[in-house]
């Protein structure tokens, strides 16, 4: 038996709105927004810190294990929050169906790529070669 | 044309942009995109610099010397104020999110602190550049 069945449309459809997932990519924005700011507080206290270190400098100070760690955080909550806001951004202004659905996919890959990309380069930092 | 004030003229006329007056309101919201996106392409001088660092010593120097010429430092600029602006403005949204500051009279206030605070952020930043010696 299909329990959805049971749902009246309007049970259905109450608090989901257009995109079917409620409140969802408002409440991930949020929590990544927060997770930002002392992240962002952290990285540009190491941009500071990495001004005028050499490559040896450079990677001593991202070997760090508690650097190592919040640069992961710090890139993961990054794309996330990159990707939840492009998506509103290319939902409100481009109104070609086939063009927002290209953009949006493209921009989800991008993400993502950007996302492992950074967390493989400083496990590779962290760990040495 | 003298003009008299009739209850038609005193109304309040719709958002159209070439006659909607530019107020704090808007500008902290269209900002708040804008840096957004602006972050966003930033987010590849991260990984550039982070793949970089991964690769070798020649590669980082590559990306330290992008970062020193003149197109780096104004993009540095760019995304450090963005990304001061983004950060103050982000946390109004998320005090304004928990119910907070809603008055006219605050709302304004807190505008003006989002963009006044991000230039002095900026500033402050800089500083900090410019006394460790500039960069690269």
């Amino acid at each position: 038996m299909n329990t959805a069945d049971l749902q009246t449309p309007l049970k259905r459809v109450r608090g989901l709105g257009s995109a079917k997932s409620g409140t969802h990519h408002f409440i991930v924005q949020r929590i990544t927004a927060v997770a930002l700011i002392p992240l962002v507080l952290w990285s540009i206290w190491l941009a500071l810190m990495l001004l005028h270190a050499d490559y040896v400098a450079a990677q001593a100070l991202l070997q760090q294990p508690l650097n190592a760690v919040l640069m992961i955080a710090f890139v993961l909550a990054l794309f996330w929050h990159a990707q939840l806001g492009l998506q509103v951004v290319i939902e409100d202004y481009v109104h070609t169906r086939w063009r927002e659905i290209t953009l949006q996919v493209a921009v989800k890959f991008l993400c993502v790529l950007g996302a492992l990309a950074c967390a493989l380069a400083v496990v590779r930092i962290a760990l040495g070669k | 044309m003298s003009e008299t004030i009739t209850p038609e003229s005193a109304r309040p006329l719709s958002p159209h942009i070439q006659i909607y007056r530019w107020q704090i309101q808007m500008v902290t919201s269209i900002l708040h995109r804008a840096t957004g996106v602006a972050l966003a392409v930033g987010s590849i001088m991260v990984c550039a610099l982070l793949l970089a660092l991964a690769a070798g010593p020649y590669p980082y120097e590559a990306v330290r010397g992008f970062c020193g010429s003149g197109l780096g430092l104004f993009l540095l600029l760019g995304w450090t104020w963005s990304l001061c602006y983004h950060l103050l403005n982000g946390i109004r949204h998320l005090l304004h999110d928990a119910g907070m500051g809603f008055g006219i009279a605050q709302f304004i206030r807190a505008g003006w602190i989002s963009v006044i605070g991000s230039f002095v952020l900026t500033a402050l930043i800089w500083a900090c550049v410019f006394a460790r010696g500039g960069v690269a």
